[in-house]
Formats: structure tokens, C-alpha cells, sequence
């Protein structure tokens, strides 16, 4: 079985379940406590999970694995590498932070609400661990009908435009996929994911599996110019489904690149590289100029998301170590960072009800624990170093720029753009006088808010600090993509050479002179290929 | 030659029929008061012929010299007809006794449709065909009239008398068509003769059979009687024609494709692609605008028998086979929304059928509104409810017979369709409660209704049973 001796992934997945079933039968202050146990049975879970995952060099690349051949056609078949193990510890630490957010501001249908959740939980962690292609389908798509009903039901005013969008659009971009899958299933035989990483599909079919797969997590990303579900459907949220949504959902198209388009359809990736850099450039530049003329908060943040995740994918299509390693390390951080921020909004909306960011201001002198822990996540956001966003981007935009400078380049001017933002929208809520009179009667965070903030600052400078614990898991993982990219992969326009040591001064009296560094200039000689 | 082994391959058929009868005379002359006895008589009739599905009657192959055919095919098929059939007798006592007179014949015309559809999918002549689509036709124009007092009813049932008669024209025509130019009613003669090359008349044949079929299984352009027919009969008949006679009717379709026409197959797969993507594409946009659930349905039923013909199309066993596995979970999805909609009632009592009377269901009844929104989503193809594994098995055959395109198309249509069924969830759980609704059920519906959203929760676990039995059917035909 595993190295537990119990099939972990599944008691992951059955615990919610559980619980959601348990919630429906009970009333909101049960439901609350039965979600909140569940969940962080499952945090610990996670934990325990992690403990016990294998990183020697001898590891197998999956571990954990379960399998069962009860469906048929397709298998429950479980299993995680390194990429899913973080992704799954995005999921529990961020599920219990949802509950306690939600404690509160949820006072209608409370256990459906709880049920929601927990639902959603469990189609989360099967994304990540399924092993088999139509498992994953399977979970990929049925997190649709919990979020629908997160967001319609307990959503803002437009909430029902908003749950329409987000279900249509990204089941259209998904049933596409499903096709691909189908196809090959049939060509390879099999529906194993790892074996399927593996197998060599003919470049010309290539192409077009790619891009039903490119339909699919293009839209879940979201990349321009299909992102536009994105912004409606934070908006209308409630606080803790605009978590979940930044925090895990959004990765799971990064997820998926990494898993699906990346190692089985190398030369299609390669071939598309430049499509995927053009959009991912464009979204760079433009949400983030949307996001600095936008007046709601969550709405600025929906936006700031959508370049994040263009450095997600700008690094992904890098190909190489680096790049891969730091997309991966974005999405980390921007799960948590993104979804603290809008749990910094949710306090603040909670006390005020209102996203406008005018009706703020002054806050960091009536709320200066909120003040500070906002700057924190503020200046994350921003990549700061020290901060969890500051690695990925840092080893992103590393990446890239072997394989095209100007990709780097442009993608470069997100981190000063998200900085204008980010700051603009701080010192518009924080600083300044203390004008306003029902702005001034908001009380500073409470322990909850505290209890809900602080586990996620702790992880954002533990990322940035010591970002070696969340590599390490994945580096194999991420060592055996780049291999399997390395044969079709465009060979970049910026290499580093090894540089000529300028000849050592001949001028007697200064024989000690020091030779000129010659990494210095190995990045210009590299410009020149 | 009436040889006894004919006799016992027709068995379930001559059961339902002896029985039909004898209840008649039971309903003519003990009255309306013998309403639920008959009923479940009729339902025992129709649970003994299907045991004898169980002999020879399930598995014998040819009877009456090649007019009628028992295997694995029709067995499959007759199953889901009885079944659906006996829940439409059951749910029925309830509609009508809501100030309503609560007559007998309602379940012997069941029974004598439901013999015509065991004709129908167990001809393997164009004769046995027509008079099994005929009875099966005859027993359903007066089900769909059978509020006689109700004038929607009654315009149901003479708007399907009269397409239906017209259907019936232009397929018989086929028929004798097919006849002049192969020299055979037999599927066996009529393949025979298609085997080298297909003349303009069996051309010609071929197109109007398959006409007047896509009439009957409602496939666009041949579709626009079944909204108003759902919509004005009686909703238990709406049940009742929404699951057993579109089995009845997509199987004949596909018997007689691969069976007769087989051999022409490049001829009807145009067709076939054609009817699949106008049925998804027309039934999914023209369902969005309804206000009325059962004409909802309708076009939901219009939606899903293209699905179906996808399969069809694809015209390998595995296509046939997925087919059948469609149609098993349309039905109990069917079923399961049609026990929901029976609940459906305004403050008197009466049935409602709006779907702004659904309005805010989610906080009266949480149950209603749950298995509703399964069967919704479930419709819509939504994993991981069973509604999906229906659409992936067509969709994976098409793919394996080489028309990822056709899938493409098709999958991108079933996005418009979740978008209506997304409004009546949206109705269901989102809207306020609405003024004068008050859904009520009997512990029987709820009992049903929950066994069918078990069974489109759970139904992955039936996965490998379904396989096995609708490969064996499918291999029944190929």
C-alpha cells in the first residue's frame, strides 16, 4: 500500500465528504464545528502527509499510491509527486482559514454553506491526487457545482451573472479536453497518468491535444483573454469562496500545464511556447493596468491575480529548472498571498459592507494590527524579498530569461506595475486622515481575525525566508519534466558562456591587480547569441 | 407455422397482451373503483414478462421465420421499457386523485404500448416494425388525451395523432419503397440486397424510414409535436412517454440501422451525424427560453436523443453499446426529474408545472431541492454524476470511430444545454422563495426519487455490470 500502512489519500478525501453529508443533517452552529474539525483533520492529515513523503534521491516518483479498478472503464487510482504534495498542503492549510472566515460573515443556509465547502475540499485534494486521466476529469469538473452554488447562493448582488459565467465558461473550456482525453486513452492504451507522461504521441496530433488541453486550463488560469469569469466571480463571492477560488482553483491550471501539456505533449508545448508567452506578456502589462484604475478591492485583486498567474505561465514555458521551480513557487505563494488579501478585505468589508476602496482610508491609525499584517501581505504581493512571491517570481523571470530575454523583460515590468498597484491601493486604504466617521468606528481585528492571518504571514515568511522546504519535495519532480522538455525545447536566446578572463595588467608595479571578474560580463556575452 | 418455441420467444409479449385484456374487462365492467387494483396487476403483468425474459424468451433468436427476434438487444431493451413502465403505473394513482377522475384504463393502455414496444424492438421484419410501432402509437394518442376534459390534453393528443399518422405515412412508404427494390420486408433480405452498392429507390427508402423513425424518437427537424404533447398530457404520461417509448423507439432505430441497413452504413451516418447535431444543438437552444418544466423537458428529451444518435453514429458495437448505456441513465435521470415535477404543487394543491413556482424550493423542501439539482446537473453532464459517464461513453465511441470532430461539436453543444438546466437549479436554490407554492409529496415519490438520485450519485459502482450487459447486447446486433 504506502509507507503508512493506510490509504491516506482516500481518508483525505472521504473525511470532508463525511462531513459535508454530517453538515447537511445539522444546524449552522454544528455544521460550523463539524467543518472546522474536519478540515483540520485533514490540515493534520496534511501534515502527516508531508512528514512521511519521501524526498532521498532513491524515492520513487509517486508515492502514497492507491488502486482500485471499481469503475470500469477507468480506475480509483491515487498517487503523489512531489508538485501534488504541495498543492494538497495549499488545500488543507488554506480550508480551515476559509471555515473560521466564514464563521461570522455566514449567517444564512449555514450548513449548506459548510457542506459547500467541505465538498469542495474533497474534489480539490482528488484533483491533485488522481492517477488516473478520467479520475481527474472527474474532479476537475465537479468542483463546477459546488463553487456555482457558493457563488449564487451566498454571492454578492450580481451574483447570479457572475455563478453563470464562471460555470459556462469553464465548462466549455473543459469539455474540449475531455475529447483529448479520449483520444488518448485510445492511442496509448491506457488511462494511467504516469504512464501517460511518458508516452510519446505523434507531434502532429500533438498539436491539437495541446490546444484542448490549452482550452481547458487556459480558461481555469486564467490567461488573457479568457479571464474575464475571474474578476465577476471574485467580486460576487463571499470572502471565503474568493479564497478558495485564488488560492487552490487557479492552480489547478497550472497544475494542469505541469502535469498534462507540459511532459506529454513536449513538442507541441515547445511549438506553442511563443502563443503562450505572447498572452501570458500581454496579461502581464494589461491587468495590471486595469488593476490600477479599478475602485473595488477585490475586484484589484481579481486582476492582480490574472498577471500572477502570466508569470506562472511565463515560467512554466520556460522549460528549464528554474523557471518551472519558480512557477510552481508563484502559485504557492500566490495562493496564500492572494487569499490573504482577500480575507484582508473580507475584514474590512464585514465591518463597513462595501468594496469601494473610497470609503477607506486612514485605517493604520484606528486598525494597526490590520494595518500591519495587510502591509505584510501588501508588500508579498509586491515580491518583496524575505516574502513568499519573491522567490517564484525572482526564479520565474530566471527561467525565462534563458529562454527569451524579451519575455523576461516585459514580464519584468509586472513586479514594478504590481508594486504601483499594490502600494496605491494600501496607502489609499491605510494611510491619510482618518476622515470618515464609520470608518473611524471599526474595530482593530479580533482573535479570530488574528487566528486566521497570522498562520498565513507565518507561511509567507517561511517561503520567502527558507523557500529550500518547499522545493525540496518537488525538485525531482520538476527535473523530470524539464527532461522530458529537453529534447523539443526552443534552445532560448540567452545562454551563459563561460567568459574570457581579460589578460592580467601588464604594468610592473601592479602585479597584484586583480583579474577582471568574468561573470560580470557573461550575461551581456550571452545577450549576443 | 406456429411452432411452440416461436410461442415461447413471444411469451412477454403474449403476456402483456392476454393480460391487457383481461383488465379491460375488469376495468369495463367493475368501473373506475378497480383504478389501483388494475394498476397493480398491470404492474405484476409487466414484472412476469419480465421474468420470462429470463427463458428462452430472453435469448432464442429468430421466431415465426425471421419476423421477430429475441436476444440480448431486445431483452436489454425490454427491461428498461417494463421497468419504466411499472413506475409510470405507480406514480399515476396520485396525479389523477387530485380532483380528477381516476379512470382504469390507464394502465391497460400502458400494458398495450408497452406490448407494441416489444414488438418494435424485437422486429427483425418492417412488417413486425409497423404493427408494433402502431400499437405502441395507437395506445399513446389516447394516453395523451386521457384528461378529456382538459383542453391542452386534448389538443396533445390529436397534435400527436396527426404527426404522428403523417410519421407513420412517410415510414411505411419507406418501407414499401425498400420493398420494391430490395424484394424483402426482412432486415436480413433488406441487407442482403444492399450488399452490392445502394440504388436510388433503396436510397430513397432508406431516407424516408429513417425519417418517419427520427419522428418517433423526436430528433430535429422531425421533433416540433413533442413539446406541445409533453407539455399538454397528463405528467405522468409525460414520464411515461419520455423514458419507455423513446427506448422503445431509439432501439428500433438502431436495430434497424445496423441490422437492415448495415451494410449501407456510409449512407445513414451522414444522416445520423447530422440528426445528432441538430438534436443537440436545437433541443439545447429552443429549451432556453421555456418557462413550463414539462415542455423543459421535452426539449431536454430532444437534446439527449442526440446524444444518443452520436453513438449511433459511430456505428461500431462499442457505439451501440454506449447507446444502450445512455439510455439506461437517461432514464433514471428522467424518472427521477418527472418524481420531482409531480411534486410540483400550488397551495390548493393542484399541479403547477411554472418553473418560477420551483422559486426558493431549496428552503421548503431540501430534499426535493437537492435530488432536483442532481438530476439538473446530472442532465447537464456534470461529473460526477452519472448524466456524464452517459455522454463520455458516446462521446469515447465516436472518438474511437474516428469522429473527434462529430464529439467536438457535440460536447461543445451539451454547454449550451447546461445552461437551461443551470436556470432551473438557479430557481431551485438561488431565487426566493416563491408566494403559493407548496411542493408535497407521497412517502412513495420520495422513495423513488430517492433511489434515483442514489443511483446517479453512485452509479460509477454500476459501471462494470452496465459494460458487460449492453456489450452483450450490442453484440446481439453486430
Amino acid at each position: 500500500m504506502n509507507q503508512l500502512g493506510f490509504p491516506i489519500l482516500s481518508l483525505m478525501m472521504a473525511l470532508p465528504l463525511a462531513g459535508a453529508l454530517a453538515c447537511l443533517f445539522s444546524n449552522a452552529a454544528t455544521a460550523r464545528m463539524i467543518a472546522l474539525a474536519a478540515t483540520l483533520a485533514d490540515l493534520v492529515l496534511g501534515i502527516v502527509l508531508w512528514l512521511n513523503f519521501d524526498q532521498g534521491l532513491s524515492a520513487p516518483q509517486w508515492q502514497f499510491t492507491e488502486y482500485a479498478p471499481i469503475f470500469g472503464r477507468f480506475a480509483w487510482a491515487m498517487g503523489i509527486d512531489g508538485i501534488a504534495l504541495m498543492l494538497i498542503a495549499l488545500t488543507v492549510f488554506l480550508m480551515p482559514i476559509c471555515i473560521l472566515a466564514s464563521w461570522e460573515s455566514v449567517q444564512k443556509r449555514v450548513s449548506e454553506y459548510m457542506a459547500a465547502f467541505l465538498l469542495m475540499e474533497t474534489l480539490m485534494i482528488g484533483v491533485f491526487t488522481a492517477q488516473d486521466l478520467f479520475l481527474f476529469y472527474i474532479f476537475f469538473e465537479a468542483g463546477l457545482i459546488p463553487m456555482y452554488l457558493i457563488i449564487g447562493i451566498w454571492g454578492g448582488v450580481n451574483r447570479i451573472y457572475a455563478s453563470y459565467k464562471f460555470f459556462l465558461y469553464t465548462l466549455l473550456g473543459s469539455v474540449l479536453m475531455l475529447i483529448a482525453m479520449l483520444w488518448m486513452a485510445r492511442e496509448a492504451g491506457t488511462t494511467d497518468i504516469p504512464t501517460l507522461m511518458t508516452h510519446n504521441f505523434d507531434p502532429k496530433v500533438q498539436t491539437w491535444l495541446w490546444l484542448a488541453f490549452f482550452a481547458s486550463f487556459a480558461v481555469k488560469m486564467p490567461m488573457w483573454p479568457v479571464h474575464t469569469w475571474l474578476p465577476d466571480a471574485h467580486v460576487q463571492a463571499p470572502t471565503a469562496g474568493s479564497v478558495i477560488l485564488a488560492g487552490v482553483l487557479l492552480k489547478m491550471g497550472g497544475y494542469g500545464f505541469i502535469r498534462f501539456s507540459l511532459p506529454m505533449f513536449p513538442d507541441a508545448s515547445a511549438q506553442f511556447a511563443w502563443l503562450v508567452y505572447g498572452l501570458s506578456m500581454v496579461a502581464v502589462v494589461y491587468t495590471s493596468l486595469v488593476a490600477l484604475v479599478q475602485q473595488d478591492m477585490k475586484k484589484l485583486i481579481a486582476y492582480s491575480s490574472v498577471a500572477h498567474m502570466a508569470i506562472v505561465t511565463v515560467g512554466l514555458f520556460a522549460f528549464n529548472q528554474a523557471g518551472v521551480e519558480g512557477a510552481m513557487m508563484v502559485m504557492l505563494g500566490h495562493g496564500l498571498v492572494s487569499g490573504a488579501l482577500f480575507l484582508c478585505v473580507g475584514v474590512i468589508y464585514d465591518r463597513l459592507h462595501t468594496r469601494e476602496i473610497d470609503r477607506y482610508g486612514g485605517l493604520s491609525i484606528n486598525m494597526p494590527k490590520y494595518a500591519v499584517l495587510f502591509l505584510l501581505f501588501t508588500m508579498a504581493s509586491v515580491g518583496l524579498p524575505g516574502t513568499s512571491n519573491f522567490v517564484g517570481e525572482f526564479l520565474s523571470l530566471m527561467g525565462v530569461y534563458q529562454a527569451s530575454s524579451w519575455v523576461a523583460l516585459v514580464s519584468t515590468t509586472g513586479i514594478i506595475l504590481g508594486a504601483a498597484y499594490m502600494l496605491y491601493l494600501y496607502r489609499r486604504i491605510c494611510y491619510g486622515d482618518l476622515t470618515k466617521e464609520d470608518v473611524r468606528a471599526m474595530p482593530d481585528l479580533n482573535a479570530r481575525e488574528i487566528a486566521i492571518l497570522a498562520p498565513i504571514a507565518a507561511a509567507v515568511l517561511w517561503m520567502g525566508i527558507y523557500p529550500e522546504s518547499f522545493l525540496a519535495p518537488m525538485r525531482a519532480d520538476v527535473r523530470a519534466v524539464v527532461a522530458r522538455m529537453e529534447p523539443a525545447k526552443h534552445p532560448g536566446d540567452a545562454h551563459l558562456t563561460a567568459g574570457k578572463p581579460a589578460a592580467p595588467a601588464a604594468h610592473g608595479g601592479h602585479g597584484a591587480a586583480a583579474p577582471h571578474e568574468p561573470s560580470a560580463t557573461t550575461e551581456h556575452a550571452g545577450e549576443a547569441h | 407455422m406456429l411452432d411452440m418455441a416461436s410461442l415461447l420467444m413471444t411469451a412477454p409479449e403474449l403476456v402483456l397482451t392476454a393480460s391487457g385484456l383481461v383488465l379491460l374487462m375488469v376495468a369495463a365492467y367493475a368501473g373506475d373503483g378497480s383504478a389501483r387494483i388494475v394498476g397493480w396487476l398491470s404492474i405484476a403483468a409487466l414484472l412476469s414478462a419480465g421474468l420470462t425474459l429470463c427463458g428462452i424468451a430472453g435469448h432464442g433468436g429468430e421466431a415465426f421465420d425471421g419476423l421477430y427476434r429475441a436476444d440480448a438487444f431486445s431483452s436489454f431493451s425490454k427491461v428498461l421499457i417494463y421497468a419504466t413502465a411499472a413506475l409510470s403505473i405507480v406514480i399515476a394513482p396520485r396525479f389523477f386523485a387530485t380532483g380528477r377522475a381516476v379512470r382504469a384504463e390507464y394502465p391497460v393502455l400502458i400494458l398495450f404500448a408497452v406490448a407494441g414496444m416489444g414488438l418494435m424492438v424485437s422486429a427483425s421484419d418492417m412488417l413486425t416494425l409497423y404493427v408494433g410501432l402502431e400499437l405502441n402509437s395507437l395506445a399513446s394518442y389516447v394516453l395523451a388525451s386521457f384528461m378529456r376534459q382538459d383542453g391542452r390534453s386534448a389538443e396533445a393528443g390529436l397534435k400527436y395523432f396527426v404527426l404522428g399518422s403523417l410519421a407513420s405515412g412517410i415510414l411505411l412508404y419507406g418501407i414499401s419503397l425498400l420493398y420494391g427494390f430490395t424484394g424483402s420486408t426482412s432486415y436480413a433480405g433488406i441487407a442482403t440486397a444492399m450488399t452490392d452498392g445502394l440504388s436510388n429507390g433503396e436510397l430513397f427508402g432508406l431516407v424516408f424510414v429513417l425519417a418517419g423513425l427520427a419522428f418517433k424518437i423526436s430528433a430535429v427537424p422531425f421533433h416540433m409535436w413533442t413539446p406541445d404533447v409533453y407539455e399538454g398530457a397528463p405528467t405522468p404520461v409525460t414520464a411515461f412517454f419520455a423514458t419507455a417509448p423513446k427506448i422503445a423507439a431509439v432501439a428500433l432505430f438502431v436495430r434497424v440501422t445496423i441490422e437492415a441497413m448495415g451494410s449501407a452504413f456510409a449512407a445513414w451516418q451522414q444522416i445520423i451525424i447530422f440528426l445528432a447535431l441538430a438534436s443537440i444543438f436545437f433541443g439545447a437552444v429552443g429549451a432556453i427560453g421555456q418557462t413550463n418544466i414539462k415542455r423543459l423537458m421535452a426539449y431536454s428529451s430532444i437534446n439527449n436523443v442526440g446524444f444518443a444518435l452520436v453513438g449511433l453514429a459511430a456505428g461500431t458495437p462499442e457505439g451501440v453499446a454506449a447507446v444502450l448505456s445512455y439510455l439506461a441513465i437517461y432514464v433514471v435521470m428522467t424518472m427521477g426529474s418527472f418524481y420531482c415535477i409531480l411534486q410540483m404543487r400550488d397551495a390548493a394543491g393542484n399541479p403547477v408545472e411554472d418553473i418560477a413556482s420551483l422559486a426558493g424550493l431549496s428552503q421548503s423542501r431540501k430534499g426535493l431541492a437537492a435530488a432536483f439539482a442532481i438530476f439538473m446537473f446530472s442532465l447537464a453532464g456534470i461529473p460526477p454524476l452519472f448524466g456524464f459517464w452517459a455522454k463520455f461513453l458516446v462521446f469515447d465511441a465516436a472518438v474511437g470511430a474516428g469522429l473527434a470532430g462529430l464529439a467536438a461539436f457535440g460536447i461543445a453543444g451539451s454547454v449550451i444545454g447546461a445552461f437551461y438546466y443551470l436556470k432551473v437549479i438557479k430557481t431551485i436554490y438561488f431565487d426566493e422563495p416563491a408566494e403559493g407554492s407548496a411542493p408535497a409529496g407521497s412517502p412513495l415519490e420520495n422513495a423513488l426519487m430517492a433511489i434515483c438520485a442514489a443511483v446517479i450519485v453512485l452509479g460509477y459502482l454500476l459501471n462494470p455490470f452496465l459494460d458487460k450487459v449492453s456489450a452483450a447486447a450490442a453484440a446481439a446486433l453486430l
